[in-house]
């Protein structure tokens, strides 16, 4: 146990130098951007007086380094700093916008995993097979069609045309979970592409595990079929995807943003969006501190979840 | 000078209507051009069948996100304008044809030298109960003037000199200027320069007004609610209540009015329009003459710095056929000058036509055969590479080779201000005083062709020190004819501004540009 525990270790202080290497590019980058938030805030309005008043207000004409300097020490103190444009502690923004988007990626991780699992397992039963061939075709043909068109064809056909389903989330503002119907259209896009790989690597794992020595042993002893494969050869099916899946968290708190214009979803990615055309910086340093030890956190528990299910393979730190 | 027609609550449309006739008869030039396009009927009642009260309405605006505020002075976009023109007052407001019309100003008489003037309160109330007094006025001001802060409406109130006002009474301000100003009232009017009580600082959890609706609740980049002010001194709207709501994207605000989930759309595309307009679905709205569009040529600079060159320019466009890509049709061909249909335009001046054999002698004269100039744009508005590239295909018709250069959408207005020679334009509504003011005296902060004049600087102070409003006609007919004939602005065209109603609003003001009082104005809407 003590090798685990020096690994974790090293996991950590990796992962805590990734996310401040992380902060500092974000910071670089939006300083690199042209225009500051005094310049987005004036639009179209360039009035040079009003300009610098409103650099000065925000403390904008102090040099790069000494606003970075300013905001870590706040960071080490738990705070995040205030936004430029509206003066609201950071922190608000990020627990406002948190709720929605976490909703979406836990709605989505939930139901991802069985239709994904159990189309891999199905098509690796049917290596070669029409059905394996069906679903094959079908999960790379989805997986390639860009989360914004299928967004907009859904949303046309389930409920502009049909009226089915609400076409977007306008109006319900946090509460979310009380208009479960305007929740499926982005869930269902949200799940295409993720369903669509993690059945594909299922599928790949589940053909080499089940061609394996051991499961080829296991059958030997007489061992029926469905325990087999469940019992048996999942597991080590399991390992590959668990990374996806990681990959896959990641990807829905970041990468929602699409689903949130398109749906009208207050979430993280609209005010990341928002916070990068204002050049709120503290917003968008918050938010990537917010995305670092996510992902840092996220590929942690992955590794262990691989560890767990396969401990034979050694885990790379 | 003039005193306000006194509203009366019962026909909200009555008083409109009686100052758009008054404002007919006492103006010259540019009110005559304004009879044509505004008529005389009161906009608040176009839609047909008697107000009906109560209902909640929904309308979906593009937004700020979580750094919205309900701080009218903080007032950028236009879902700020709107939720502020909801909550708050201000002292006058701007009618189609961007005069001045008095809202919480009863009246307002300037002194012989046009550097006093002391305005006169109408009777209302803050949402608190307590009176709008001078000292609210002057409360308000004072905070948006403040020096340390950057408020918008700041630049705007430049020329009043705020020391020296005073309270006289309970209900009079007499306000002091630094210069005679002939169009003080246009201050009152500004974009931002909304009436908040004395000593308000905290807006976003309790904002106290004298508008038409009350707060209910806030959460910024999301939704806005208030109810119905019942004490409104310009009459309780019909709408019980009224939320607003942001959705960024265009297909968001179009997709959750076509689907009910809202029943007005601010901002749509022609596009949408042409696709929507009349299949019964939703009602589509185009406020005519809304955003000027224009390409900004620097004066100061070469090629542009001789007016044969210029000239040139005005004559190598074919108008229609921007408006026709750039605007997909939704919009008016313009005429090189400022403010189609608004008081005082020019509208006597030929309207100016392609005529590629002049504009190719004019370049040869001028010494610019096989000019090359880079024309500036962006995203940043709608129409702009389309209009940038149009443009170029008709410049080379006159050998005239136009590279076009994309810029960042994020701080566009500040990079075109005072660097390049030849950029895309466009500018919202407001008086042709203040586009001159902002945009075409040596001061101006924004002059984004650089036109420096000392006799043109002359003539704007002089029309502000002119009483009599016929005389004052005649100076800006002056100024926009050498505008016509010189000036750096090529305004091409007049886009529409679209937005979409579901079929059971009523009252939406169908001739009001974006940013004067009847657009996205929600007390003299109801649901049928």
């Amino acid at each position: 146990m003590t090798g685990l525990r020096s690994w974790l270790v090293r996991r950590v202080l990796l992962g805590a130098g990734q996310t401040v290497a992380v902060v500092l590019l974000v910071f670089a980058l939006t300083e690199a951007l042209p225009g500051d938030a005094a310049v987005a805030l004036a639009g179209d309005q360039p009035d040079p007086g009003r300009i610098a008043a409103i650099r000065e207000t925000l403390h904008l004409d102090r040099p790069a380094h000494e606003r970075l300097a300013a905001w870590a020490a706040g960071l080490l103190h738990g705070d995040l700093g205030t936004s430029l444009t509206s003066g609201r502690p950071v922190s608000s923004y990020l627990a406002d916008g948190f709720g929605p988007t976490l909703l979406l990626a836990a709605l989505t991780l939930l139901l991802l995993v069985p239709p994904a699992v159990g189309l891999g397992v199905l098509a690796a039963r049917h290596e070669g097979r029409l059905l394996d061939r069906l679903i094959s075709s079908v999960t790379l043909a989805v997986y390639a069609v860009p989360e914004f068109a299928f967004g907009v064809l859904l949303l046309t056909v389930f409920a502009l045309r049909l009226g089915w389903l609400p076409p977007t989330a306008v109006g319900y503002g946090d509460d979310l979970l009380a208009h479960p119907a305007a929740l499926v259209l982005p869930v269902v896009v949200l799940l295409s592409r993720p369903v669509c790989s993690l059945a594909r690597l299922v599928r790949a794992g589940m053909i080499e595990a089940l061609a394996s020595p051991y499961v080829a042993q296991a059958r030997r002893y007489g061992i029926p079929g469905a325990r087999l494969r469940y019992a048996h050869a999942l597991p080590n099916a399991l390992a590959p995807a668990a990374q996806q899946l990681a990959r896959t968290v990641d990807w829905l708190l970041c990468g929602v943003i699409v689903v949130e214009a398109l749906f009208v979803i207050p979430g993280l990615g609209t005010v990341l969006m928002n916070a990068v055309a204002e050049r709120d910086v503290p917003v968008i340093q918050g938010l990537a501190v917010v995305f670092g030890c996510t992902a840092v956190v996220l590929n942690l528990g992955a590794d262990l979840g691989t560890y767990r299910l396969v401990p034979r393979t050694a885990v790379a730190a | 000078m003039y005193e306000g027609p006194v509203p009366d609550p019962r026909f909200p449309g009555l008083r409109r209507r009686g100052f758009l006739a008054a404002a007919g008869g006492v103006a010259g030039l540019g009110a005559l051009a304004l009879a044509g396009c505004t008529g005389p009927a009161g906009d608040a009642a176009e839609g047909g069948g008697k107000p009906r009260r109560g209902g909640k309405l929904r309308a979906a605006f593009a937004g700020g996100g979580a750094s919205e505020t309900l701080d009218p002075h903080l007032a950028n976009l236009f879902a700020d304008a709107a939720r502020a023109k909801a909550l708050f007052d201000k002292l006058a407001d701007f009618g189609a044809d961007l005069a001045a019309e008095p809202r919480l100003a009863a009246s307002w008489e300037p002194n012989a030298a046009l550097d006093r003037w002391t305005v006169r309160l109408r009777k209302a109330t803050f949402h608190n109960g307590k009176p709008v007094t001078a000292r609210d006025v002057l409360y308000s001001f004072r905070r948006i003037a403040d020096p340390k802060k950057a408020f918008r409406a700041k630049a705007s109130l430049e020329p009043l000199d705020l020391k020296a006002s005073r309270a006289a009474d309970e209900h009079t301000v007499e306000f002091a200027l630094k210069r005679p100003t002939a169009e003080f009232p246009n201050i009152l009017a500004a974009f931002g320069a909304y009436i908040v009580p004395d000593g308000a600082t905290d807006f976003d959890t309790k904002p106290v007004g004298s508008g038409p609706f009350r707060f209910v609740s806030f959460t910024p980049g999301r939704s806005a609610v208030f109810r119905r002010n019942d004490d409104y001194w310009d009459g309780a709207p019909y709408l019980e209540q009224l939320e607003f709501l942001v959705a960024n994207e265009e297909s968001a605000r179009l997709n959750s009015l076509l689907g009910g989930q809202v029943e007005y759309a601010h901002e749509l595309t022609p596009t949408t329009a042409r696709a929507h307009e009349g299949r019964g679905q939703i009602e589509i709205v185009r406020l005519r003459n809304s955003a000027m569009q224009a390409f900004a040529m620097k004066t100061d600079r070469p090629p542009f710095d001789d007016k044969r060159v210029r000239e040139a320019f005005f004559l190598l466009t074919d108008r229609k056929e921007l408006v026709d890509g750039a605007l997909s049709g939704a919009g008016e061909i313009g005429n090189d000058l400022f403010g189609k249909g608004y008081e005082y335009y020019a509208d006597g001046l030929p309207q100016r036509e392609q005529d590629l054999d002049r504009a190719r002698h004019l370049l040869k004269k001028a010494g610019a055969d096989g000019l090359r100039v880079t024309l500036d744009t962006s995203a940043v508005a709608a129409g702009f590479t389309e209009s940038a590239a149009i443009f170029r295909d008709q410049a080379a018709k006159a050998g005239v080779r136009v590279k076009v250069a994309m810029g960042s959408k994020d701080s566009y207005w500040q990079d075109t201000l005072d660097s390049g020679t030849l950029c895309c334009y466009r500018s919202g509504a407001m008086p042709i005083e203040s586009h001159f003011s902002q945009r075409l005296l040596s001061g101006s902060t924004t002059n984004a062709t650089k036109w420096h004049h000392k006799d043109f600087d002359a003539l704007y102070q002089q029309a502000q020190s002119t009483r009599n409003k016929e005389d004052r006609a005649a100076v800006y007919a002056r100024m926009q004819r050498r505008l016509y004939t010189e000036g750096g602005f090529l305004v091409w065209g007049f886009a529409d501004w679209i937005l979409g109603t579901a079929r059971t609003v009523r009252g939406v003001a169908h001739r009001a540009p974006a940013n004067t009082l009847d657009w996205a104005r929600f007390d003299k809407v109801w649901l049928a």
